[in-house]
C-alpha cells in the first residue's frame, strides 16, 4: 500500500499508471465484443473516467472498501477485483460471481473489497455510510469509499447519507464523478448554474474539494491525500473529481450523432483524455514497459473472453436459489 | 402462578435479550432514546447498551434503512425501528431495491440480517397517514419476511426470531396491542410462521395482528352457541405455512379470512385463491372475508365507525357460514360504543 505521494517509488506509479490502462483496455473490449450479443445486460462503461479508479488498488487495504453506481467497471477493476468472474458474469455465465444473477449493474467481490454496485441512483450511498458506522463502533480504522455521478448528488438520499456521516463522524470518502450529463441531460437543466456541487457538501459540514478527475497524478495525489486525512482525523471527506465519459451512457457505442453534447466541448475533453494524459508525461522506459504490458494484458483479455462464450450457462433451476439466507 | 407482562414490556425484553446476545447489533430509529422511548418499548436501552448501539436518528427513513443494510453486509444486526409504518414509505426504494435483493443478486455472499419494527396506528384520529397497515405491500416482495405478533408471547418469541434471522424482516406491531397483558413462554427458535390458537370443527378462521384479537373474542361468543372453530394466527406473512391452513380448511370446509389491511389485492385474497388453487371443491360455503374498505382511513370518529371490522363482523359471517343464529350478550355490545381506543384509559394522542 501507498502511504505518501512523495516517498511513492517508480515502481508503484508504474503499477498506477498499468491500473488505468488495464481499465480502459478491458472497457474496449466489451464495447467491442458487446455487438456479438452474447453479453445480454446493460452495460455502462467507464471509458475516459478511468484515472479516478486506477489508484484504488495501491492505495486501499482489501478490507478498505469501495461500493459504487452505475457506471461501476472502472471502480471494480481499479481496486483489482476478479476480472475473469467478472467477465464470465457479464456474459451471465454459472462462473459469474452470481451465476448470472447479477450481471453489470450489480458487481461484488466481497474478497476484494468491492461490496456491490447499484443501477438506482444513490442507491449505494447509504450502504457505504452504514459500512463505515459498523468500522467505527467496532474500532476498524479501515475506510469505505463511495462512488456515484453527478446525478446522484440530486437524490434525497444522498443529503441524507452526508449529514448521518457528518453527525457520527465516519471514515468514509464520498467521490462524485462529475461528468456533466445524466444520460442525455446536462447539469443546466438539472443544477441552478451557479452552484457547485462540493460547495452544497460543504455547508452540510463535510470537508469538500474538487479536483481533475482525467489526471492520474492529480487523482492519485488527491486520493491518497484524503485517505490520510480521514483515517487522521475520523471525519468524512467528499470529493468532486470532474470528468467525461466518451461513450454513450449505456451501451458500446459514441453517441454524440444526437447532439446533446456541443462539439466544442467533446473536443476540449478529447484533449483531457486520461490516457493519453498519462502518455503526455510518463518516460520513455515507462512507455515500453507498459506496451510490453498492454499486449500480455490484450492476451489475457482475449483467452477470457474466448473461455467466457465457451463456458456454459447456469440451469434455469439456478434462478430460484438463495432468496433467502436459511444459515444460522 | 406466572407473572403477567404487557407487549410493550415484551418487546422491550426481547430487544434487551438479542442487544446482550449479540453485541454486533445495533437499534436505532426516531425516539429510541427520547423521553417517551417507543411507546415505552425501548425503554432504558441506551442507558444499558450505550449510544453507539442504541441510538436516535435524523429523520432520513430512506438513508437510515440503507445504513442499516450495509452495517448488516459487514456482519452485524439491525433493529431500525418507525412509529408509525407510514413512515417507512420514505424507504421503500432501499427495502425493495436492496434489503430484499442483496443475498440474491450477490449468490448468497452478503445477508441482511435487518428487523424493521413498523408500528400500525389505529383510532383517535389517525387518519389516513397513520393508521396503514399495508402488510400485502410488503409480503409482496420476494426476499422480504414479514411477520406480525398479536399478543405478548409470540411478541417476544417473534422479535428475537426476526432478529437473528439472516434476511430483512419487516415485524409488523400494531400500536393496539401494546397494552396487551400476557404470560411469557419463551421458546425462541426460527420463525414460527402460524399458531393454532383455538381447535375446532365447524370452520376456520385465518387471522393475524389485532384481527386475532377479535377472532378470539367472537371464539368466547361462539363457543357459547356451540360453534367451535379452528383458528389460525398467521405469524408470518410471507412465507406462508399454506399446508397447515389447507389441512384446517379440509376438515370444516368453511373459511372466515381476516385482514388488518385493505383486502383488495391482499394477503387474505393470496390465501382464498391459494385454497381454490388447490382445490376447487375445498369450500363447501363460499369463503368470506373481511378486511379494511379499498379507501383511505379516515380521521373523524363518526367516519371510522363502520371501518374497522370486528368481532361482531366476525360472529355474523359466521351466522352466514353456518345457517345458525348466534346471540351476542349486551355486555360485549357495549364493549365496542367506543370504538376509536384500545382500551378505555387510552387518551391519546397517538
Amino acid at each position: 500500500m501507498v502511504h505518501s505521494i512523495d516517498k511513492m517509488k517508480k515502481k508503484q506509479s508504474l503499477e498506477i499508471f498499468k491500473n488505468l490502462l488495464k481499465i480502459r483496455l478491458t472497457e474496449e473490449k466489451i464495447s467491442k465484443e458487446y455487438a456479438k450479443q452474447k453479453m445480454r445486460c446493460p452495460v455502462h462503461l467507464s471509458i475516459g473516467q478511468e484515472a479516478i479508479a486506477a489508484p484504488l488498488k495501491f492505495l486501499l487495504s482489501k478490507k478498505d472498501i469501495v461500493v459504487s453506481g452505475h457506471r461501476a467497471h472502472a471502480h471494480y477493476i481499479g481496486k483489482g477485483c476478479d476480472i475473469e468472474k467478472f467477465i464470465f458474469e457479464l456474459y451471465l455465465k454459472e462462473k459469474g460471481f452470481a451465476r448470472g444473477k447479477a450481471g453489470s449493474m450489480h458487481l461484488f467481490d466481497k474478497k476484494n473489497g468491492f461490496y456491490g454496485s447499484s443501477p438506482i441512483v444513490a442507491n449505494a450511498i447509504p450502504l457505504g455510510v452504514g459500512m463505515g458506522y459498523f468500522n467505527k463502533i467496532n474500532k476498524l480504522n479501515n475506510v469505505v469509499l463511495i462512488f456515484f455521478g453527478d446525478g446522484a448528488t440530486e437524490e434525497g438520499v444522498f443529503y441524507e447519507s452526508l449529514n448521518f456521516a457528518a453527525v457520527h463522524s465516519l471514515k468514509v470518502i464520498f467521490i462524485c464523478e462529475n461528468n456533466l450529463y445524466s444520460v442525455y441531460s446536462g447539469l443546466k437543466f438539472r443544477q441552478p448554474k451557479s452552484r457547485k456541487i462540493y460547495k452544497v457538501s460543504k455547508s452540510l459540514r463535510v470537508s469538500s474539494i474538487r479536483a481533475d478527475g482525467n489526471d492520474i497524478r492529480h487523482t492519485t495525489k488527491t486520493l491518497l491525500n484524503t485517505l490520510n486525512f480521514v483515517k487522521r482525523n475520523s471525519k468524512p471527506v467528499f470529493i468532486e473529481f470532474s470528468t467525461f465519459r466518451f461513450v454513450e451512457h449505456c451501451g458500446p457505442n459514441e453517441d454524440d450523432h444526437l447532439n446533446y453534447r456541443k462539439e466544442s466541448e467533446i473536443k476540449k475533453w478529447t484533449k483531457k483524455d486520461p490516457l493519453k494524459k498519462m502518455y503526455s508525461f510518463i518516460n520513455a522506459r515507462d512507455k515500453i514497459l507498459l506496451s510490453k504490458f498492454k499486449k500480455k494484458f490484450n492476451d489475457r483479455l482475449n483467452k477470457i473472453f474466448l473461455k467466457a462464450q465457451k463456458l456454459s450457462y447456469p440451469k434455469s433451476s439456478v434462478a430460484y436459489t438463495n432468496l433467502y439466507d436459511e444459515k444460522n | 402462578m406466572m407473572k403477567k407482562i404487557k407487549f410493550h414490556q415484551a418487546i422491550n425484553k426481547a430487544l434487551e435479550f438479542s442487544l446482550n446476545k449479540d453485541k454486533k447489533l445495533i437499534l436505532y430509529g426516531l425516539g429510541v432514546s427520547d423521553p417517551k422511548e417507543i411507546f415505552d418499548t425501548t425503554i432504558k436501552l441506551q442507558e444499558k447498551f450505550g449510544s453507539d448501539r442504541v441510538f436516535d436518528v435524523p429523520n432520513s427513513e430512506n438513508a437510515l434503512t440503507g445504513i442499516g443494510i450495509g452495517y448488516g453486509m459487514m456482519g452485524g444486526r439491525v433493529v431500525m425501528t418507525h412509529q408509525r409504518l407510514d413512515f417507512s414509505l420514505l424507504s421503500l426504494d432501499q427495502i425493495i431495491n436492496n434489503a430484499a435483493k442483496l443475498f440474491y443478486t450477490s449468490d448468497g455472499k452478503f445477508s441482511v440480517p435487518l428487523t424493521i419494527r413498523l408500528i400500525i396506528g389505529r383510532g383517535w384520529g389517525q387518519g389516513p397517514n397513520h393508521s396503514q397497515a399495508l402488510q400485502s405491500l410488503y409480503a409482496h416482495i420476494p426476499g422480504l419476511k414479514v411477520v406480525s405478533p398479536s399478543d405478548p408471547n409470540n411478541a417476544y418469541n417473534l422479535l428475537i426470531s426476526s432478529i437473528f434471522d439472516n434476511n430483512p424482516v419487516i415485524f409488523l406491531e400494531h400500536r393496539w396491542l401494546h397494552n396487551q397483558e400476557g404470560t411469557l413462554n419463551k421458546n425462541i427458535k426460527k420463525i414460527k410462521l402460524l399458531e393454532k390458537v383455538s381447535d375446532g370443527k365447524d370452520l376456520t378462521i385465518v387471522s393475524n395482528s389485532i384481527m386475532t384479537v377479535e377472532a378470539i373474542k367472537a371464539n368466547e361468543i361462539l363457543k357459547k352457541n356451540n360453534i367451535s372453530c379452528d383458528i389460525i394466527n398467521l405469524l408470518s406473512l410471507n412465507p406462508i405455512d399454506f399446508k397447515r391452513i389447507i389441512k384446517s380448511v379440509e376438515k370444516t370446509g368453511k373459511l372466515i379470512m381476516l385482514d388488518i389491511d385493505h383486502g383488495h389485492i391482499s394477503v387474505s385474497s393470496e390465501v382464498i385463491s391459494y385454497l381454490v388453487s388447490y382445490n376447487k371443491n375445498i369450500f363447501k360455503k363460499e369463503p368470506i372475508k373481511i378486511s379494511l374498505p379499498n379507501f383511505p382511513t379516515p380521521t373523524g370518529p363518526s367516519l371510522t365507525k363502520s371501518f374497522y371490522p370486528n368481532f361482531v363482523n366476525i360472529i355474523k359471517a359466521s351466522e352466514k357460514l353456518l345457517s345458525k343464529k348466534v346471540v351476542i350478550p349486551k355486555r360485549n355490545l357495549d364493549e365496542i360504543k367506543i370504538h376509536d381506543i384500545p382500551y378505555t384509559n387510552y387518551t391519546g394522542p397517538f
